[in-house]
């Protein structure tokens, strides 16, 4: 099963696709569009976990983008080999993985490319693109079997 | 620290040695180049200034000028002063990331050393370069010769990185006509020019990882508006701090520029509106004409090509008669760019001028004090008829039979 506790963030996703923050007058707008990452000072922020980041209202990890994905892909951590591949891949920086564990997906950033599927060795593959709606016990009960090689 | 650079009071430079100066000067951290004639010194005197230790600073070759100013724009971000030069092609090719420069706000100084657009292939100048970057959200200055292309080089840099301002100055020249003729320049001692230029002083570095920004953000309809309403509001409210730099300039050199630049205008009953090396033409036409023949003639020159001085253009030319506005630049298919922005600035006057076009000068074709008489003399007739007599766009200087397009409804 996904690591929940990593999606669980209060700062993730927090502005969705239309809502936008407040609006400002062009008169508030940054000079420039420079926009600053993080709240304060970042000093050495490279090093801290992304959960543990103070990321500032205008970074991209508040923004969700969820809506641009037609089918998600589901993870299975048992059948994975934490080979890291995926989150080598990704495009979106969307695959979650600490210490070299591969641990679930960003679907707050994910839009279902499918490039992590493609990419995992595995067989059964570990991760696999289903509808958006199959709820996630339900996806990983369908997981198929492990395919014999043909003779 | 960089060697000391033997400077006489006075030098003959020809003005891409001129500009190059400057840039050792401003002890400009990053030059990233690609030669284009007639620009290319600019970018090799610097190199070699760096070569030879009198700026500690960073040439990056790079293998186009889409490059080149990419480049700019990368070290500029990063915390540098940063500039370069280019001419005709090369500006076309950078065309697309001076949008970036200017947008991302970068106080960039570019070198123009305007020359022609192809087709035909042609090194030498005229201003066609000059108008394709007018609608680039740059501040564009032009000087008429070299010892302004050093001037007005220095100026940028304080203008540019004013943090009022924090926009892109473009500086142009002459391709040939000033880049290439040795002049008179009376430099300012090093110290006193990198004291008024002053020390680099950053916004929003990308090299402060204490606090990382995001450069280049995509913004859509959402915020795409303001973005440009605030960069346009950021390039008019320039126009006092370009003065202002102009104010502290002449305090350090004893040379007095204007974002407008009049001759002979006080009393002026005809005048020609023009850029470039072409105003020193015009002044000595109008100062003969005025001595020879009695025509009080005039002659307003555009220091500051953007933000375009609407409202001194306007003052400048409100009670002549007569104007005629000299386009080096092949108009495309309507009045020139030029006649067309002082055409707007004067139908706001109670007394509306007779103004003509005149197409002139393109690929370096000459320019002399003779035909500058004869376009004064053409003004002079119109003022005396009241309306005006000819084809309202001339083209001067060209071969064969000769080419002209509309006419009032009155001649
Ligand atoms: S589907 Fe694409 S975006 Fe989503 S996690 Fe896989 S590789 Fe990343
Ligand atoms: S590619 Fe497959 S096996 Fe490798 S870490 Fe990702 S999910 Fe696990």
């Amino acid at each position: 099963m996904q690591d929940l506790k990593l999606l669980a963030n209060d700062n993730r996703g927090q502005r969705g696709l239309e809502s936008g923050s407040s609006l400002e007058g062009w008169h508030e707008v940054t000079q420039g569009c420079i926009l600053p990452s993080f709240e304060g000072d970042a000093t050495g922020i490279a090093l801290k976990k992304a959960e543990e980041r103070t990321y500032s209202n205008h970074n991209s990890y508040t923004a969700t983008v969820a809506s641009w994905r037609v089918k998600k892909p589901v993870f299975n951590i048992d059948v994975c080999i934490d080979c890291q591949n995926c989150w080598v891949w990704c495009p979106d920086s969307s695959i979650l993985s600490r210490d070299k564990q591969m641990l679930g997906i960003d679907y707050d950033h994910c839009k279902g490319c499918e490039v992590c599927v493609e990419v995992c060795p595995t067989n059964p593959k570990s991760l696999l693109m289903f509808s958006e709606y199959t709820p996630l016990d339900e996806a990983l009960s369908q997981w198929p079997e492990k395919k014999k090689k043909e003779k | 620290m960089a060697e000391k650079y033997d400077l006489q009071e006075r030098e003959v430079w020809d003005g891409n040695f001129a500009a190059s100066q400057a840039l050792r000067q401003a002890q400009v951290d990053v030059v990233a180049a690609y030669p284009i004639t007639p620009s290319t010194p600019i970018v090799e005197n610097y190199g070699n200034y760096v070569a030879n230790g009198y700026i500690d600073g960073e040439f990056v070759m790079v293998e186009s000028e889409h490059a080149a100013m990419s480049g700019c724009v990368g070290a500029s971000a990063a915390g540098g002063r940063v500039s370069t030069a280019t001419s005709s092609q090369g500006f076309a090719l950078m065309a697309e990331v001076l949008y970036q420069a200017s947008g991302m706000r970068l106080p960039i100084v570019l070198n123009v050393v305007n020359r022609a657009l192809a087709s035909p292939l042609n090194v030498r100048g005229d201003h066609a370069d000059m108008y394709l970057g007018r609608d680039s959200g740059w501040i564009q200055l032009d000087a008429f010769n070299a010892q302004e292309a050093y001037d007005l080089a220095l100026c940028a840099f304080r203008i540019g990185e004013n943090h009022n301002v924090r926009l892109p100055v473009m500086v142009h020249q002459d391709g040939f006509i000033t880049s290439h003729t040795a002049q008179n320049v009376y430099p300012l001692a090093d110290e006193v020019a990198y004291n008024f230029v002053g020390d680099f002083q950053p916004v929003d570095d990308m090299l402060d990882f204490s606090r990382p920004v995001t450069y280049g953000a995509q913004t859509e309809e959402d915020w795409h508006f303001e973005h440009k309403a605030r960069q346009h509001k950021a390039l008019m409210d320039s126009r006092p701090i370009i003065d202002e730099v102009f104010a502290d300039f002449e305090k350090v050199s004893g040379r007095k520029y204007n974002r407008v630049e009049t001759y002979d205008m006080e009393d002026a009953e005809v005048a020609i509106v023009a850029l470039g090396t072409t105003v020193e033409t015009a002044r000595v036409a109008a100062k003969e004409l005025r001595a020879e023949e009695g025509i009080k003639a005039g002659v307003v020159a555009i220091r500051c090509f953007r933000p375009f001085p609407f409202d001194n253009v306007r003052d400048a030319l409100e009670n002549v008669k007569s104007v005629a506005v000299l386009d080096r630049s092949s108009p495309g298919g309507a009045m020139g760019a030029f006649f067309n922005e002082v055409s707007a600035a004067l139908y706001t006057t109670a007394n509306r001028p007779l103004v003509t076009n005149f197409i002139y000068g393109l690929g370096g074709r000459d320019f002399s004090i003779a035909e500058a008489k004869r376009i004064f003399k053409e003004q002079k007739a119109h003022a005396d008829a009241g309306y005006i007599t000819t084809d309202i766009q001339q083209f001067s200087g060209l071969r064969g039979p000769t080419l002209g397009f509309f006419q009032t409804k009155r001649g």
